[in-house]
């Protein structure tokens, strides 16, 4: 295998290297020429270098269905993906942006609801939400933040510009392979790097772990924080585990946490110790069996009670979800106006929402045109890809949004950008999105780029590494004369 | 440090020096047979009660040979073969990344999949020889970045006394084991009187190399190697580091460092103190096997104490 950009032909996509065949784009120029000059022996090496050092170094991720090979490798591709460091300094305070207003509509639906007083939102769209906690109703979290760690998924569409494809707010996970591309990367390309300004990606567990810290309750130099993980049997163990590691944190799980008088203790070999801050890993419903679902064994009976008396802090906070649900997503612009005063600096997708009768109608006759993504879904599931479905499953989604339509978002399939990978025998061109990942507790920090996954299947626009996705490094690199971001 | 942790770091260090010690054996017991001049004395079966695993052997195998053998300690899915236990160890470390030093864990993982890998070498000497060597090392390298790279906080006093129980219950079993075939021999009407004394140098020393203590023995003991002198080196010397009293005396020293020590700082002494006052000779002449099984149940008493003091929730 030897790579001939002048065989390698995006079609009609956005490909974010190479313009047309043999003519890359100028910020990847340097990138594309060191990748032409590799011969076949070269690229197999690197190739095999990069496969070995994933497994050295531990990098897995599990799958659920997988039964007995809980842990698997985790699918990297070589070639680095190159975003310029002016347009991400744009997204970046988007980015930002989004999150602060997402945080204020939290805040006032637990805390007043002017929201709805003012009309931006129907009131049902939100307190009939499978992720409204109406327990979280008048609780004040340090910052008036809810949301700290937040993972927004962009695409770039045809004519490459950065959208919003949703906000997770409940536990986006990835950041750890974001952080571990980047190690692998350095192993295999250090040549590279000679030549290229690539803003580093290290400091996040540092962000992290300052953030974390500044939600503490007591006021003292060393907050005891804790990460909680449901365990080795979780998609995102290995990132439970790195995080903490790189903190220097503990990684808890359920059964080593104890409430006493509303107070929150680890169980360590010299007694209970008590913890000032968990960043928890597991979903709202699974906090506290005393509180929420009876049947968890994951959560630490008790632990909702010591956070409502302030003597924990919780990141997510519980209830933070309600912002992270495909329909409240199509408000967010609105929120920006409503809540900073400030014109979105990010697209949204344009989005269709079910429940309205018009939007409704129109979904319902152009189901072959558009995707529909149930509203409270992660990870992909339950989507319906109307371009590619058969007739059957077009016919059983128009009986589940007329079943209901709250629950239901259309939008016009996005031709995702692509990007190359090394294939069997040549570089392809495959459909990549992006999540980087954001910071909000007294500051606010984004990751310079984030998360690069891509569609390994050819054509193919799921990404999800559940799913037959992989990842890439993700490089925002500074051109001549470029000030560093965000500085 | 959590409770959890601690139960796992302290697994994960018994894991790997099992591992290493099960290679050790497996490597000097197909050597040792090749030189015995009666291979009928000393076999197979001997080395399958060294590692206290008959029962399970026994339901997967039928007879004790050597590839049975080999693959059983090497490959085989159950608890006792050397694979099953570095899937262990690395099961451990995987969850206690966090406190543990990246390279350690990555070498752990690394060896994991070559165990995995190298199941297939069980049949042919060369090639087992090859792993067994890979093993030993691995783990050697493996303990060797955990000293250089872990503060000595409680992580790594649980990593000690994993380590130093696991090997003092293992030289424990080797001396078991050459003491009661020496026996056997001797009160054997048809072994020929002769060749005693060139088969129990070759025990012995068989006995030493598995626990890398030929070199030291030498130096410590200046004369002809002897069950005796073995035996008292292998129990008694406070400078080899796999002598039984040395490692008892590593897990007295590094309990200073954890909280509530005290039960098993008692038991710690009184196993040391008893072993310090045992008479060799004598015990050689008669009642060594007996003296071995009290030392057994000593540790036991010992893993269950530090489990009730340190791993186990308490609210």
């Amino acid at each position: 295998m030897q790579i001939d950009w002048q065989s390698y032909d995006p079609g009609a996509f956005h490909d974010e290297v190479i313009k047309r065949p043999g003519a890359p784009r100028s910020i990847a120029a340097d990138l594309a020429g060191y990748l032409e000059s590799l011969d076949r022996q070269a690229l197999d090496e690197k190739k095999l270098a990069a496969r070995l050092a994933i497994k050295t170094m531990g990098i897995s991720f599990t799958v659920y269905s997988d039964g007995q090979n809980i842990d698997r490798e985790w699918p990297f591709d070589l070639i680095p993906r190159i975003i310029g460091a002016r347009e991400w300094e744009t997204t970046r305070r988007g980015l930002e942006q989004r999150v602060r207003a997402l945080n204020c509509f939290i805040h006032d639906v637990y805390n007043g609801q002017k929201v709805f007083r003012d009309r931006i939102i129907d009131p049902a769209l939100i307190l009939d939400s499978a992720n409204f906690r109406p327990q979280c109703v008048g609780i004040q979290p340090r910052h008036k933040v809810w949301a700290h760690i937040c993972g927004t998924d962009l695409i770039r569409d045809e004519n490459g510009r950065f959208l919003v494809l949703e906000d997770n707010l409940r536990v986006p996970s990835g950041v750890s392979y974001m952080l571990e591309n980047r190690r692998v990367t350095k192993r295999v390309f250090p040549e590279l790097f000679e030549n290229h300004r690539i803003l580093p990606v290290t400091e996040y567990t540092q962000e992290l772990f300052d953030m974390l810290a500044s939600l503490s309750p007591r006021k003292q130099a060393y907050p005891e924080i804790a990460v909680l993980t449901p365990g080795i049997y979780n998609s995102a163990y290995f990132e439970h585990s790195y995080l903490a590691q790189r903190m220097g944190a503990e990684l808890v799980e359920g059964s080593d946490l104890v409430v006493e008088d509303d107070q929150v203790y680890m169980r360590t070999i010299g007694g209970l110790s008590r913890v000032d801050v968990i960043y928890r890993r597991i979903d709202d419903l699974f906090l506290d069996p005393a509180v929420f679902n009876p049947e968890s064994v994951l959560g630490v009976p008790g632990l909702f009670q010591a956070w409502l008396k302030g003597n924990v802090s919780l990141a997510n906070a519980p209830g933070a979800g309600v912002a992270d649900d495909k329909i409240v997503y199509t408000y967010v612009p609105d929120f920006i106006k409503y809540y900073l005063d400030e014109d979105p600096i990010l697209p949204n997708v344009p989005s269709y929402r079910c429940c309205n009768d018009s939007e409704r109608s129109h979904v319902l006759a152009n189901l072959d045109k558009l995707v529909v993504k149930p509203a409270n879904e992660s990870g992909g599931y339950g989507m319906l890809m109307g371009p590619q479905a058969s007739a059957a499953e077009r016919e059983e989604f128009a009986r589940r949004i007329k079943a209901n339509p709250r629950n239901y978002l259309a939008q016009p399939l996005i031709s995702l950008s692509t990007v190359p990978i090394l294939g069997e025998h040549s570089a392809e061109p495959r459909h990549v999105d992006l999540r980087p990942f954001i910071l909000q507790g007294a500051d606010s920090y984004v990751t310079p780029g984030g998360l690069t996954r891509v569609a390994l299947v050819k054509g193919s626009y799921v990404v999800n590494s559940s799913q037959g996705g992989g990842s890439k490094d993700t490089w925002v690199v500074m051109g001549e004369g470029d000030a560093v971001p965000g500085s | 440090m959590l409770s959890r942790v601690a139960e796992r770091i302290y697994w994960q260090a018994r894991y790997l020096e099992r591992a290493e010690n099960t290679a050790r054996l497996l490597n000097v017991f197909s050597n040792l047979l090749l030189d015995l001049p009666d291979r009928t004395t000393l076999g197979w079966n001997d080395l399958v009660r060294i590692t206290g695993a008959s029962e399970i052997f026994v339901q997967h195998y039928q007879n004790a040979n050597e590839t049975n053998l080999a693959r059983f300690l090497i490959s085989d899915p159950c608890n006792v073969s050397i694979s099953a236990m570095l899937a262990n160890a690395r099961e451990n470390a995987r969850t206690t990344r966090e406190v543990m030093p990246t390279e350690a864990f990555e070498g752990i993982n690394e060896l994991h999949y070559y165990a995995q890998s190298a199941a297939g070498k069980a049949d042919d000497r060369s090639a087992r020889n090859e792993m067994l060597e890979h093993v030993i090392e691995s783990c050697q390298q493996i303990f060797g970045m955990l000293a250089g790279a872990m503060s000595r906080d409680a992580g790594y006093a649980f990593v000690r006394m994993g380590r130093a129980l696991e090997r003092a219950d293992m030289v424990s079993r080797m001396v078991d084991v050459g003491a009661r075939k020496l026996f056997a021999m001797l009160e054997d009407p048809a072994a020929p009187p002769e060749f005693a004394e060139t088969w129990q140098g070759i025990l012995w020393m068989s006995v030493l190399r598995s626990q890398s203590a030929y070199q030291m023995y030498r130096q410590h003991v200046r004369r002809r190697v002897n069950g005796e002198d073995v035996v008292c080196f292998l129990l008694h010397n406070e400078e080899f580091p796999r002598a039984v009293i040395h490692n008892l005396t590593t897990v007295s020293k590094v309990l200073p460092r954890l909280p509530n020590h005290g039960e098993v700082a008692e038991l710690v002494n009184l196993a040391r103190v008893e072993l310090k006052h045992s008479h060799v000779p004598e015990l050689v002449e008669h009642g060594l096997p007996e003296r071995i099984d009290h030392l057994q149940i000593r540790f036991a008493a010992i893993h269950d104490a530090i489990s009730r003091t340190w791993f186990l929730p308490r609210v």
